[in-house]
């Protein structure tokens, strides 16, 4: 920072401060200059420093030296050139333009990087399912069979899984993903509202080995003990339904994984919903209430409609995540490859799958075909993340409208 | 009389729909506090100072995390380093140089795609690109495997950092003569630094606990390894494999692990958030 005594230093030594060492408070007043200001405007130098209290002492200072010299002038003067002659200033811009130049190109650089990345995602998965390409052409996505001894593979299993697991997991966690957000958007005391939305989004971040381990070891214990059995004594004696809930319970199975997977994505619907929730402008919420609807009325009718498109982005957002999530399905989905009616049966996922088996896989073709689910795996995820992104730009360009 | 009994109905379903919202909530919460109960009770039973100072144990006999540890630490710290400068400039290409470009519109897009990409086809993108080729599992593959995580989230955290320094700032340095590169490193990085920094840390916690992208990179190693080249092992795969195992002390193991790094991951999260807020109340 610099104080008054410093500006006066300089001044009676008649040297320029440097300027870099100016920017560091400007950077500080800069918010403020551009509010009282009004607009940031070209001569931001200026009001930048005519607003920031403790350079204003010295001010008229400052835009007197500033009028006489530009920062060639100043970077020379850090390197102590006594006289400046116009060789040396025309150096010091020259200077300036090939870093401004090469900066310039290093950060265009990375950002072609970013999509060299995904190319090269694609290409050498794509690569690496070639043989297996060749070997099963489109029969490898309808067929059901995965067997090592015979070199026989097919994705159809592992597809199933992670459709299903996934369609579990939505249909558990959207509707209690989105009361949550209508609880801490509408009803929960202003109180609670910060730390508990806070708490939401913390747990978004936990590990989801850690979702696996307690699924391994709590969950699918407690499912097989009470849960499961409950089920088939309800439902087993339903034509129809008891398809769904045939065979014995072993806790792992494909339900298990498709709850494990809804705690896991609920914190990202809930975090997601409330912040499009909360930009719902509230005279449209306040103008509801006041023609005499309950809260509920609000939340089906004004709130919901609002912010359907930043919903359906934020839900399509989580089924990416649960598509592709891999730890948390890999403990509790019981690793079989088969497509089972009943959701008590073991089953697996693409990812899963992959998780298991790469490191074991023998021969060329084994590992290429784990590659190749892989790449299904992504093109998946890939188009759901896409629609989105899209839903979700959609709505941020409505709320700057 | 029959407005009355509409109202009445109204409210009925008013207050269903109420009760509905709240045990959402409710449900909710408790399974996610359920789940931080159980990490603690079971994580802290396996606690102790051998978990710290020995390697992992072979089967039925007890030992620590030490190696496990040991090897996080280096690869995502690896990571962290290989992916950050990447992330960074390509993120201040997005906010500054190429701001209101289809190309920047392109990479934004790509960018929020690999974000939110799973992370075991980074697994098997690096082990394509470098296992393969080598011939071997190495710590140097799982870094990098930990670095292709990095770079989208810390381009969109710097993208939306940088966003919000005022654009008077530049204006400011620029109509000084500063040429865009010293704007942009003078004024526009110094006023987003809470901002950049909570972007790493956020990049930190979420490789800390990555599974899927390690296991067929930087593969496991039983034995205590600080050298690139060799398998190396990692506390989330050892957790893998621990809890999968028949044996009791390797379970009591895994917990241990898990709670360490649900522990890193929270106390990282919270350091960032009272970052970012601080940057916010300014």
């Amino acid at each position: 920072m610099l104080s008054f005594k410093k500006l006066e230093h300089f001044r009676t030594q008649n040297r320029y401060p440097l300027l870099l060492k100016m920017l560091s408070p400007l950077e500080k007043s800069g918010a403020k200059a551009k509010d009282e200001s009004g607009s940031a405007n070209s001569i931001g130098a200026f009001t930048a420093l005519k607003y920031h209290d403790r350079l204003w002492f010295g001010g008229e200072f400052l835009v007197q030296a500033l009028e006489q010299m530009t920062l060639a002038d100043i970077a020379m003067e850090s390197g102590r050139v006594a006289y400046i002659s116009a060789g040396q200033r025309a150096r010091v811009l020259r200077s300036f333009k090939f870093r401004d130049a090469s900066f310039h190109g290093l950060t265009l650089a990375a950002a072609l990087a970013v999509l060299i990345l995904l190319g090269g995602v694609i290409v050498s998965l794509f690569i690496g399912a070639l043989p297996a390409i060749k070997a099963f052409g489109f029969g490898f996505l309808v067929t059901e069979s995965w067997n090592p001894v015979t070199n026989r593979f097919g994705a159809m299993a592992p597809v199933y899984g992670t459709l299903i697991t996934s369609a579990i997991a939505m249909l558990v966690a959207v509707p209690i993903g989105l009361g949550i957000a209508v609880f801490l958007t509408e009803l929960c005391p202003p109180k609670l509202r910060r730390p508990l939305g806070i708490a939401i989004e913390l747990l978004a971040g936990i590990p989801s080995i850690i979702y696996g381990i307690w699924g391994l070891f709590v969950f699918a214990p407690f499912l097989q003990q009470y849960v499961q059995p409950t089920l088939i004594g309800a439902f087993g004696s339903i034509p129809g339904l008891s398809m769904l809930f045939a065979g014995p319970p072993y806790g792992i199975g494909i339900l298990t994984a498709g709850i494990v997977l809804a705690i896991m994505v609920l914190p990202y619907i809930s975090s997601i919903s409330r912040d499009v929730f909360e930009a719902v402008p509230p005279v449209l919420k306040e103008a509801a209430y006041g023609v005499g609807c309950t809260t509920s009325e609000v939340v089906r009718k004004v709130v919901i409609p609002y912010a359907r498109a930043g919903v359906v982005g934020g839900v399509m957002l989580a089924l990416g995540r649960a598509l592709g999530e891999t730890m948390a399905v890999t403990f509790v989905i019981g690793n079989a490859h088969r497509i089972s009616g009943s959701l008590f049966a073991p089953g697996t996922t693409i990812s899963a799958t992959i998780a298991n088996e790469f490191t074991e896989a023998v021969g060329d073709l084994y590992t290429s075909s784990l590659i190749e689910l892989g790449l299904i795996l992504f093109v998946i995820t890939f188009i759901v993340l896409a629609a989105a992104r899209y839903m979700l730009m959609r709505i941020e360009r409505k709320a700057q409208v | 009389m029959r407005g009355m009994k509409i109202y009445e109905a109204r409210r009925h379903r008013n207050k269903i729909a109420v009760v509905l919202y709240y045990s959402a909530a409710v449900f909710g919460i408790t399974w996610l506090v359920l789940i931080l109960f159980t990490l603690l009770r079971e994580g802290v039973g396996g606690l102790s100072l051998s978990v710290f100072t020995q390697n992992t144990p072979p089967p039925g006999s007890a030992g620590g995390l030490l190696n496990a540890i040991v090897g996080s630490l280096i690869m995502t710290g690896l990571g962290v380093a290989f992916g950050t400068p990447i992330g960074l400039l390509a993120g201040t290409y997005l906010a500054e140089y190429g701001r209101g470009t289809y190309l920047a519109a392109t990479v934004r897009f790509i960018n929020d795609i690999l974000l939110s990409a799973p992370s075991i086809i980074v697994g098997l993108f690096v082990y394509e690109i470098m296992v393969a080729p080598m011939g071997h599992f190495s710590g140097i593959a799982g870094a990098v495997a930990l670095a292709v995580i990095v770079v989208p989230v810390v381009v969109r955290t710097t993208e939306d950092m940088l966003r919000l320094v005022p654009g008077g700032l530049r204006e400011a340095g620029t109509a000084l003569g500063m040429p865009r590169v010293l704007v942009i490193s003078r004024v526009a990085y110094r006023a987003a630094k809470a901002g950049l920094i909570t972007g790493m840390l956020l990049a930190v916690a979420r490789i800390s606990g990555e599974t899927a992208p390690l296991l067929f990179t930087a593969l496991n190693n039983q034995f205590f390894n600080a050298n690139l080249n060799e398998p190396m092992p990692s506390l989330s795969v050892v957790i893998y494999q621990f809890a999968l195992s028949p044996y009791r002390d390797w379970q009591k193991l895994a917990w241990a692990g898990a709670l360490l790094i649900t522990f890193a991951v929270l106390a990282l999260s919270i350091v960032a958030r009272l970052l970012g807020s601080r940057k916010v109340a300014q």
